[in-house]
């Protein structure tokens, strides 16, 4: 037994009402920067929909994650070692820039600058990559809310994996939202793919990062990741991707998108995993056993044996502890309501997710029949199937019954604190229907519903003596250099010793209030809004004040 | 003149190539990538890089048998002079009309698709003149003087000993005054290209992962591996830069 610590992350679906908050946050703090136009390490997706990049699950065409081989060894799906080498000169299974997005901006100039006339003036959509003028087609959430979905839902590749009967029952339309982040998983597939060894999880808190001074834009990592979340920035030649905020963590606070969640949807928490059995797991011959497979690596940070391995593996004692308290142990395998995303992908992902029971609840209330009425509720979830096969085909590769499992606790602790909250003798039946009682039915309820920040986020420190050079414990400006330094190598932009986390957006921030360039209006001293961070008063925000009708 | 072409040049070449990596390798390492466009355009790519990429292999495996192994060798091991040239001309002829074709096509492409050329640096186009200059002076040097007369020009004598001589510190750029003109240019204009190597997106060629057949998939890192600027004994605070150390601070009252 060789005791990991790992720092995940569990997602509520039922409380997601899709305000892409978390992806805005998240892009203003790590991707708003010349050659991540496109990139966004979260995005919230409507479900059914495309997804982004585009059918990004359809893993027979993007070729992500893993396979199992016939004699039972684990390759990445994308080929082995050496087929990774002799297909670097052009990597086959890149999605392109139109499988994002092209990323655009506003010919904001126009507005200001047009002489008087007839007609107002419009900013055309500029395209950010060549500059010229564009029609926008796409973006990262373009079906939001199932917009346009008749046009591009049936190519779901979640829903074309479903039986037929589906493709006709559309019109009884459901949806929720589908927020992702980079899974962090314990077999990471984009970390097999880098042919240069500078993708890493890191052995503390199993965060996958990018080395990038390591990193020689070989691209293959983001066809090995099935969840197209390491993205490729085009204008430093390196592969980029979610950094679970790894300054902020190391320093006991939640990610950007936790801290911004207005649902307060999203827990953060340590889980202990057994490393030597993470292999065997993911290469478990049936597909609907990786659910369980993954859970039986998962360790009980109250077991004595554990405690004494983390121990000696050299894990502190207040990790073991935040192991204890975290909501991610107990969302998992407590009230097992959580479930991985595609574990069929054998990555053993580690952002799991609440399923929603809203869809469901939704069609109960609008055929006039009472929603929290746990009969009727239980009855809902096995009889409407769509919900719970596409459910299924995100969560559990397929298998409804973990799904409909997850469904009725949340139903039965529904109807159990409708009765608690009327003042009504609470229904023991509903929590015992679904191997619960009414105190863990509270406690869960405690942990979903009233969410308090310290219950949700269970985050230990990093240890200064375990990370010597943790760039943003030690003040972010004082490095070679200094503050002030800023503007581009001899080599170009993108060239140079790489700066702290903090400092490239401070820098980045400050040369970029004033110019968004290369590509967009001509004007100097404009603001790409997209950009501004909402501080001060940047050059070219207004327009140049006229002294004489001053006030 | 002589002196200054085959001797100063290659020497001074070799230098800032060697030296000009190393601080490049030190002082950049984030610049230090293949820069691809692959994400712009896909379509011209998969087309041309493999093309180009697999033809200059094989050209570099043919220079290395031109260049370094000498002709008394290829005869000891019973390799006859018109067949080591028929060899040499056919294979050098067949994988530079690769390389070129290769070349043309990631030029054009370079040129045509917008996104890819509005992300081309000077630098860029610099090492893409001096690359075409040297692969195509060098495919005209094989098309003009192997392939027209039966037996072809036999570099094997002057340039490969010319070659040779320089890692012999002994130059004899004496032999390489009655070479052709096409080849004299392409081992100029190879010569430039090297000296500007360590400046360009070229140097990825130096970092070709061949280690990646060796490891195992999943990397495995500490937080503290890298060690660069950590402070000594264990504190989290980042190591004084020089003229900075703090003074002693006052004792701590127990």
């Amino acid at each position: 037994m060789k005791v990991m610590a790992q720092m995940s992350m569990v997602m509520n679906l039922d409380k997601c009402i899709g305000c892409h908050t978390c992806s805005v946050t998240c892009k203003q703090a790590w991707t708003n920067r010349s050659g991540t136009e496109y990139v966004w390490f979260n995005n919230v997706e409507t479900r059914p929909g495309l997804g982004y990049p585009r059918t990004y699950q359809d893993q027979g065409r993007w070729q992500g994650g893993w396979v199992r081989t016939k004699r039972g060894k684990l390759k990445p799906r994308a080929g082995g070692r050496l087929k990774k080498l002799a297909t670097i000169f052009a990597n086959p299974k890149m999605p392109s820039i139109q499988d994002y997005y092209e990323p655009w901006t506003y010919d904001y100039d126009m507005l200001l600058s047009s002489p008087q006339g007839a007609h107002t003036p419009v900013a055309r959509p500029k395209s950010l990559l060549t500059g010229k003028d564009m029609n926008i087609e796409w973006s990262a959430n373009w079906d939001d809310d199932l917009a346009g979905s008749t046009a591009t839902m049936q190519d779901d590749p979640v829903l074309k994996h479903m039986s037929e009967h589906v493709a006709e029952e559309l019109e009884q339309t459901f949806m929720f939202y589908l927020p992702r982040i980079c899974e962090h998983c314990l077999n990471p597939s984009c970390v097999a793919s880098c042919p240069s060894g500078a993708m890493y999880k890191r052995a503390e808190d199993g965060i996958v990062l990018v080395d990038q001074e390591a990193c020689r834009g070989w691209r293959m990592c983001v066809t090995g990741c099935p969840y197209k979340k390491v993205y490729f920035n085009h204008k430093t030649g390196k592969a980029e991707k979610c950094t679970l905020c790894y300054p902020r963590i190391e320093v006991g606070l939640p990610t950007v998108c936790s801290e911004t969640c207005v649902g307060r949807l999203r827990y953060l928490g340590l889980v202990l995993y057994d490393a030597d059995r993470v292999t065997e797991a993911a290469a478990v011959e049936d597909e609907h056993d990786l659910l369980a497979a993954q859970r039986a690596v998962f360790l009980d940070p109250d077991d004595p044996e554990v405690v004494a391995a983390a121990r000696r593996e050299g894990i502190p004692e207040d990790w073991i502890e935040a192991a204890q308290a975290s909501p991610i142990w107990k969302l998992i395998n407590d009230y097992e309501v959580a479930l991985p995303l595609h574990p069929e992908y054998r990555t053993l992902p580690m952002v799991w997710y609440i399923p929603p029971l809203s869809p469901v609840v939704d069609v109960v209330a609008s055929s006039g029949n009472d929603g929290e009425d746990p009969r009727t509720l239980f009855a809902a979830i096995s009889q409407l199937r769509i919900p719970l096969e596409y459910l299924a085909g995100l969560f559990t590769a397929g298998d409804t019954r973990p799904v409909e499992r997850v469904l009725r606790r949340l139903a039965a602790m529904r109807s159990y604190m409708r009765d608690v909250n009327l003042g009504n003798t609470p229904d023991e039946e509903a929590a015992g229907a679904v191997g619960m009682t009414g105190q863990e039915v509270q406690e869960m309820y405690r942990l979903l519903a009233i969410a308090k920040y310290q219950d949700r986020y269970v985050i230990p420190t990093a240890h200064a003596e375990q990370a010597r050079d943790l760039e943003e414990i030690a003040c972010s400006l004082d490095y070679e250099g200094g503050p002030g330094m800023g503007g581009a190598g001899p080599l170009g932009e993108s060239s140079g010793p790489p700066v702290p986390v903090a400092v490239e957006n401070f820098h980045a921030l400050s040369s970029r209030q004033t110019a968004d360039s290369p590509n967009g209006p001509s004007t100097p001293g404009r603001v790409n809004l997209l950009n501004w961070d909402g501080n001060g008063r940047p050059a070219g925000l207004f327009p140049p004040s006229d002294r004489k009708n001053a006030p | 003149m002589d002196v200054m072409l085959w001797v100063v040049l290659p020497y001074v070449t070799f230098a800032v190539l060697v030296a000009g990596s190393v601080w490049r390798y030190r002082y950049d390492r984030f610049g230090w990538t293949t820069r691809s466009s692959q994400l712009h355009e896909s379509k011209l790519l998969r087309l041309g890089s493999p093309l180009f990429h697999l033809g200059l292999l094989v050209v570099i495996l043919g220079h290395v048998a031109g260049l370094v192994v000498p002709a008394t060798w290829t005869a000891a091991i019973g390799i006859p002079e018109e067949v080591y040239h028929l060899v040499a001309a056919l294979a050098g002829a067949a994988a530079s009309a690769v390389l070129v074709l290769g070349l043309l096509i990631l030029i054009y492409r370079r040129r045509v698709t917008s996104a890819v050329f509005l992300a081309t640096t000077v630098m860029d186009k610099v090492m893409y003149a001096m690359l075409a200059l040297s692969v195509l002076s060098g495919a005209w040097a094989t098309a003009a003087t192997q392939l027209v007369t039966e037996h072809g020009y036999d570099y094997r004598q002057t340039i490969s000993p010319w070659f040779r001589s320089l890692w012999y510190l002994q130059p004899q750029p004496e032999l390489m005054a009655g070479v052709p003109a096409a080849f004299q240019v392409h081992v100029v204009a190879a010569m430039l290209l090297f000296a500007l190597w360590p400046f360009t997106r070229l140097v990825h060629a130096f970092s070709a992962p061949v280690g990646y057949l060796f490891r195992p998939y999943v990397v495995y890192r500490s937080r503290d591996a890298g060690g660069s600027g950590a402070a000594p004994g264990g504190s989290g605070a980042r190591r004084p830069r020089p003229g900075w150390e703090p003074s002693a601070g006052p004792r701590k009252r127990s």
